[in-house]
């Protein structure tokens, strides 16, 4: 038979200080483990769902990213009279020949400065990426020092709310838009015509990549190809979210100094709880005898035991998720590995961050528990009836 | 007995309490050791006295933006300035995209980098040789040992930015303390691969003759190109560093909110032992009263003891970060571990009196219960 949970949860209410600190402790690394892995996920989605399946990214052959692209505008032509491509609201085919530079911009807090992303498009780009949203303004009319910024950029640095002038390149650039990319990569990054960016980064002649539109997912996959495959261009062709999948690398030393912080808290909060149960184990050894002599078998008694650390544990992942909550949606940066530019995301509770942590906790638990379950279980009944 | 001899014969009565506590200090503190290190490495090294000497010049827009070649002979005419030279950074790749294959690949002059880089020592036969050879390349002794090379070798690399693969042979191998894992070639090579690189240079390194003429020469290098179609931005090699760091987030406050979590989980966990630890011995402390102990005796035994546990956590965690620290910068993954990621004393000593501040901390509390509670009442205590 086994022993009623409430025998645990009173045993745990009864050593309340006892119970407090460990707990607390636990909470404290489960708090750290949430920390690093809302960031991850946050960044994880920075780049997961940036793209959209159906456009395809053209890249010099040989480069990994837009901003070391760079072909000759000549071959824009070709490539937007390929096969397959998508017509525009005009009949045009869908394509925009892009240039993506980094400027400076100073933090809004005054921390330093910080790398962006300004990415010149033509008319038909805004097109290509239905899921970018005008929250604010206008979008930029071609042929102007005009550009829309996304929220995120507006939020962390100055100068960036409509009306205001940013200035790079050859002078100042008003701001006219603000969008919304719903959390991925385009989030920092500043839009504005090709042309007018060309000119005042003296890269008029060439262009650093291309997108073409597909008409629908099996054209684009034979675009790709189409791209890769031509002769005369040189050029690669990508799916747009499977360039921005590679470059989640960015989050690697994010995830490197995360899992080293993770496990070795993890083991030392592991020793902390085990010291907890070895004393709730001491302290009880008459009352785990009494419990034999009534009948209770070694089996149950170490069920107990282990449950009691678990809800020990749990306790601490649920006061440890209840501290991370405020800090849920914070945005921050990292450099871009891929592009030197800084990529912003927020931190993100994902159920599946919140569903680690409290399997990291039970971990923690069954960890510290076992063994001095063990030890209670296995007792001999007279010997701890004399204690 | 001494009072020694008496608190480490009680810290041990107990002993798996006392190991496990000991356990749980010293992961806490090989964790607070690491940290202190990362932090030491990007924020408190200032790098070796030559590296103080060197300014790094880079378009005022971004590392990405390159400059004019010309700018090279201008900045040499300003006063204090001993050499300058052109660096680019090459970003190819070494025969696939795998991580353990990655290292820094510089264009540069071969026949000033040295002057510049004076803390590199390369043999001068080998300097000779590398100045000779247009495609050659001088390597790092421990990325030379890692691949396997030697003087001769030939290998490929293969550009991203730049639409080159440049074949080069290995003609010269440096050392450097600590090594920078770089490789370097002829920035001449890469001129004549790629036609719309020519004059131009990604930064500008530039050594100057003492420590003190850095600002001024910083000044007067932007002052020098402020109205120019390529603005600069100079700043110290130690500066150029910390804006990488910065580009990484806010390091300083994550690192910072760690150490926070970690100091705090040790002082609950090393209080919470000690208080357990008093309490199976309320009677115990009776009778030592009733022998004449003080209480101020009573206290410092308990306090002791508790500084005994966390100190000895805390060497246990101290060494262990030093073996996992050496250990990371010999794997071969290392490739975004800063060099000087090693354990210094300072940090040791910190994270000593971390540790010995813990015990005291943790102590107090339950050992003044403990040297207050009256004899009567102790006597009578059952725990």
């Amino acid at each position: 038979m086994a022993i009623p949970i409430k025998y645990n949860l009173r045993n745990l209410k009864m050593r309340k200080g006892l119970t407090g600190m460990t707990a607390l402790g636990i909470a404290l690394t489960v708090t750290t483990a949430i920390f690093l892995m809302a960031l991850l996920a946050g960044l994880n989605r920075a780049f997961v769902n940036t793209g959209d399946p159906l456009n395809v990214l053209v890249l010099r052959k040989g480069s990994i990213a837009e901003l070391s692209g760079g072909f000759d505008a000549a071959l824009f032509p070709t490539l937007r009279e390929l096969p397959g491509i998508a017509k525009d609201s005009h009949g045009e085919p869908m394509a925009s020949a892009e240039l993506v530079v980094v400027i400076v911009l100073p933090r809004k807090d005054g921390t330093g400065e910080v790398n962006v992303t300004v990415r010149g498009m033509m008319p038909d780009g805004l097109e290509m990426r239905p899921g970018v949203k005008l929250v604010q303004g206008r979008w930029f009319t071609p042929g102007q020092r005009e550009v829309v910024v996304s929220d995120s950029i507006q939020k962390r640095f100055a100068h960036a709310n409509v009306g205001d002038t940013i200035e790079f390149g050859k002078g100042p650039w008003t701001v006219v838009g603000v969008f919304d990319a719903g959390g991925n990569a385009y989030e920092s990054e500043i839009w504005g015509d090709v042309n007018q960016m060309a000119s005042d980064f003296d890269r008029q002649g060439g262009y650093s990549s291309a997108y073409l539109r597909a008409t629908d997912a099996v054209s684009a996959d034979a675009l790709k190809h189409r791209v890769s495959d031509d002769q005369r261009l040189k050029m690669d062709g990508l799916l747009e979210p499977e360039y921005y999948a590679k470059q989640t690398s960015s989050g690697a030393p994010i995830k490197f100094v995360g899992i080293m912080v993770a496990v070795i808290m993890a083991i030392g909060s592991s020793f902390a709880a085990m010291n907890t149960m070895y004393a709730a184990v001491a302290y009880r050894s008459r009352e785990i005898a009494t419990l034999r002599v009534i009948g209770f078998s070694r089996p149950s008694i170490l069920t107990s035991f282990v449950f009691e650390s678990v809800v020990l544990s749990l306790l601490g992942a649920a006061v440890g998720i209840v501290l991370m909550l405020p800090f849920n949606g914070m945005t921050t940066g990292t450099s871009n590995a891929v592009t030197f530019s800084e990529i912003v995301f927020s931190l993100r509770m994902t159920p599946a961050v919140i569903g680690g942590a409290v399997v990291f906790a039970v971990i923690m638990g069954l960890l510290g528990g076992i063994a001095p379950a063990w030890q209670a279980a296995r007792r001999d009944i007279l010997t701890a009836l004399r204690d | 007995m001494t009072l020694a001899g008496f608190i480490v014969k009680s810290a041990f009565r107990n002993k798996r309490r006392s190991i496990l506590t000991i356990l749980s200090i010293g992961f806490s503190l090989l964790l607070l050791t690491l940290m202190m290190t990362i932090w030491r490495s990007f924020y408190l090294d200032k790098g070796a006295p030559e590296s103080a000497k060197r300014v790094i010049t880079r378009h005022k827009t971004s590392l990405a933006n390159f400059l004019p070649l010309y700018y090279r002979d201008k900045i040499r005419t300003i006063p204090g300035v001993v050499a300058v030279v052109p660096m680019t950074w090459f970003g190819g790749k070494y025969i696939d995209d795998r991580p353990e294959h990655s290292f820094t690949q510089m264009a540069t002059d071969p026949d000033e980098y040295l002057k510049v880089a004076s803390d590199k020592i390369v043999p001068p036969d080998q300097v000779a040789a590398w100045q000779r050879d247009r495609a050659g390349a001088m390597v790092d002794a421990e990325l030379a040992k890692k691949f396997g090379w030697k003087i001769g070798d030939r290998i490929t690399l293969l550009g991203t930015i730049f639409e080159v693969n440049p074949e080069l042979t290995i003609r010269a191998i440096y050392t450097m303390d600590p090594s920078p894992r770089i490789l370097y070639f002829n920035e001449k090579y890469l001129e004549e691969a790629v036609p719309w690189f020519k004059g131009t240079a990604g930064f500008y390194d530039t050594r100057v003759e003492t420590e003190k003429d850095v600002p001024e020469v910083e000044k007067a290098i932007d002052d020098m190109f402020h109205n120019a179609p390529a603005p600069t931005k100079s700043e110290s090699e130690h500066a150029f560093r910390l804006s990488f760091i910065a580009q990484l987030g806010n390091v300083k406050a994550f690192i910072l909110s760690i150490c926070g979590a970690v100091v705090f989980t040790i002082l609950l966990v090393s209080a919470n032992t000690m208080a357990m630890s008093v309490r199976s011995r309320t009677s115990e402390v009776a009778v030592l009263k009733t022998l004449g102990f003080t209480k101020r005796r009573v206290l410092s035994l308990f306090v002791g003891e508790s500084i005994a546990l966390s100190v000895i956590g805390g060497i246990l965690g101290i060494v262990a970060a030093i073996v996992f620290t050496q250990l990371l910068s010999k794997s071969p993954v290392a490739v975004g571990v800063p060099a000087g990621f090693v354990v210094t004393l300072p940090t040791v000593v910190v994270a000593l009196f971390v540790a010995a501040v813990v015990g005291v901390l943790s102590g107090s509390i339950p050992a003044y219960n403990a040297s207050q509670t009256s004899i009567v009442e102790g006597l009578r205590h059952i725990g």
